[in-house]
């Protein structure tokens, strides 16, 4: 038999191997098969006009995928067997770490399902395959995180049980409610929400301090991590650009829709962010840069060129980001001063700037840190070393849609906490911002289901099985650290003092002493 | 606005009061005192003294704050969700008609925080 064996090009090929894919359905009409990509009200009228960013094959994918997913674990396996983590700068670093690892992996798994989810709604085949690369993306990406977890968690405390803290933690309530505001949506607000806030508008701002963060204190196997997913996230960034140019260039209607999903989200995207911003300020020992400074390169810069770039749509940078201009000088020194003196339910450590970081501080933030934080964090150091260290022993109250105590000031206010509140069908919510308001006004339905920690422990429903809340001597905290599986003592607290501590000066001395 | 869903979307709220075993929610924020980062959540059953509120529940959750001792209850000034609030010590938070879920804000004249800087 003659074969007559032509090799495709790659045009060809790319065509072949995604578009050539795709079918209408004859057994079920194609509204049915795709219920989800009509019911948000965007328009298509024709997903051929989708332009693929990047003409990636399956199989190409694969390869290149695992060639890099070879490197990185050998230099996990190195991490690992030579010890690495003890080469970080001060066991400090690793609450950083913690509260990244604990609060970023699991979403990773959840933008995994996401995507997976995008993929099998869009009827068009271009995003699909786009959608089903990055799903494949995150699920890596969560796996080589937990990884890191496993390193981490054979030498340090807090790392232990991830998955079941995310369900239940306060602070995890944070992304993890951001993650299901998304998932919960249709497709097309999900590609806004993960796709262009996040993984575009947002990105820079979390995996960079992340990176450099760990580049800067010593953690090789993350910054090889983050060398191996950055090929990952400029793809995730350029997918996430088209989806938008894509739905404004298909119908004008589109515009109102998709403005809106933009504001929503980078307002939710910023408020998580403040987890970032403590953690760049005060929770790295050897700083990168400052939240404040952060912001204005990443955000107000590289942003400020992507919304000129989206300004032919129509698209305006979202009203409630000038605020951000007046919070950046803010929110890091209020957010860790919220872990600081809830300390006692994090499942890891806190501590107070000493003189050499504060002065760096107020360096850094020369309108507000000395005027507003430092007398208090002063005055916090001074009574924890007359033993007298503040905890707080009542539960705070939280906005309704961030989820995030109600730490934040007015924008022209920084002594006077931001309180609104909105009323829906007879019931109170109650919201950190005008952003947060505006949210939840929009969809109140959405977000009265929230599941607010402070208020499931007053319902008593963080408690294990066959506790009793109303016997003798019931001690709630104590209770609710049970059921978080955070072991009180060793997982909360003073860094000083803390077995991490102990530990890495033990094991760094035994390292580079002979005695 | 409704939420575009692909069926009927309605849903009980997750914090109504009937969930809380007869005490509702109360929500108290300390002005000029940001030492404590976010207004407090007290979970009270509604015939709870006022004065029990202020000396004994606040008490516990503010009393670490140094000014604490000089908060002088006869020149506190209220606001519940934002307006002007006059409560009487000896009524329930019921008979002052304060509801499930209720902020309230008190104000201190003459203490401003640790060095004056409203913490």
């Amino acid at each position: 038999m003659d074969m007559h064996v032509k090799k495709l090009g790659l045009k060809e090929k790319y065509a072949h191997m995604t578009r050539g894919l795709g079918w209408d359905t004859t057994y079920q009409p194609m509204e049915k098969v795709f219920p989800q990509a009509t019911f948000e009200g965007i328009k298509i009228h024709d997903w051929e006009k989708w332009e693929d960013p990047f003409r990636l094959t399956m199989d190409a994918y694969w390869k290149y995928q695992a060639e890099k997913e070879r490197k990185l674990y050998a230099v996990l396996d190195a991490f690992a067997q030579n010890n690495g983590h003890l080469g970080i700068t001060d066991a400090r670093y690793l609450s950083a770490i913690k509260l990244f690892l604990t609060g970023i992996s699991p979403l990773e798994y959840v933008a995994h399902r996401g995507f997976a989810a995008a993929g099998r709604n869009f009827p068009g085949v271009g995003p699909r395959v786009a959608c089903l690369m990055q799903s494949i993306d995150e699920v890596r990406h969560a796996q080589t995180q937990i990884h890191a977890i496993s390193n981490y968690n054979k030498h340090y405390d807090g790392f232990h049980d991830f998955k079941h803290m995310l369900e239940r933690v306060w602070y995890l309530s944070v992304p993890k409610s951001f993650f299901d505001d998304a998932f919960s949506a249709g497709p097309f607000e999900w590609m806004i929400a993960i796709g262009f806030s996040f993984e575009y508008v947002l990105t820079n701002l979390l995996f960079v301090p992340f990176m450099s963060g760990a580049a800067y204190n010593g953690d090789m196997a993350t910054v090889t991590f983050g060398f191996s997913a950055q090929s990952d996230e400029a793809r995730h960034m350029t997918l996430g650009l088209e989806c938008i140019k894509f739905m404004l260039e298909q119908d004008p209607d589109n515009l109102p829709i998709v403005q809106k999903w933009i504001d929503k989200w980078a307002w939710r995207g910023i408020r998580v962010l403040s987890l970032v911003g403590m953690m760049m300020d005060y929770m790295l020992p050897k700083r990168v840069m400052s939240w404040k400074e952060a912001w204005e390169i990443y955000f107000e810069q590289n942003g400020g060129a992507l919304f000129n770039d989206l300004a032919r749509y129509g698209i305006k940078v979202p009203e409630c980001l000038t605020q951000c201009s007046v919070d950046k000088e803010h929110i890091s020194h209020q957010a860790w001063a919220t872990f600081y003196q809830y300390g006692g339910a994090a499942a890891f450590h806190t501590w107070m700037p000493n003189d050499e970081e504060m002065d760096w501080l107020s360096a850094k933030y020369p309108n507000t840190f000395d005027k507003y934080y430092r007398p208090r964090f002063t005055y916090w150091r001074e009574q924890a070393e007359q033993g007298n260290r503040f905890y707080s022993n009542t539960l705070p109250m939280l906005c309704q849609v961030c989820q995030i105590p109600m730490l934040f000031t007015e924008p022209d206010d920084p002594t006077q906490i931001c309180y609104r509140e909105s009323e829906y069908k007879g019931e109170k919510y109650h919201t950190c911002s005008d952003g947060c308001k505006h949210i939840f006004d929009d969809e109140p339905e959405k977000y009265i289901q929230a599941w607010l920690p402070v208020h499931q422990i007053y319902q008593g429903n963080c408690f294990n099985e066959g506790v009793d809340p109303t016997a003798e001597g019931f001690d709630p905290l104590a209770e609710v650290l049970k059921w978080y599986h955070l072991e009180h003592g060793k997982d909360n607290l003073d860094y000083e003092g803390s077995r991490d501590q102990q530990n890495f000066q033990a094991w760094r001395g035994m390292a580079t002493q002979n005695t | 606005m409704a939420v575009n869903a692909l069926k009927d979307y309605s849903f009980a709220p997750a914090d109504s009061q009937d969930k809380f075993h007869g005490n509702q929610l109360l929500y108290v924020g300390w002005d000029e005192h940001l030492m404590f980062c976010a207004p407090f959540a007290y979970c009270l059953p509604p015939d709870t003294r006022f004065g029990d509120l202020c000396q004994k529940f606040m008490a516990h959750s503010f009393g670490y704050h140094p000014e604490w001792k000089q908060v002088d209850f006869s020149k506190v000034t209220w606001l519940k969700s934002g307006q002007p609030f006059v409560p009487d010590m000896d009524k329930t938070l019921a008979e002052l008609g304060l509801g499930h879920k209720d902020v309230l804000r008190f104000r201190t004249p003459g203490l401003t925080g640790i060095a004056g800087t409203c913490s």
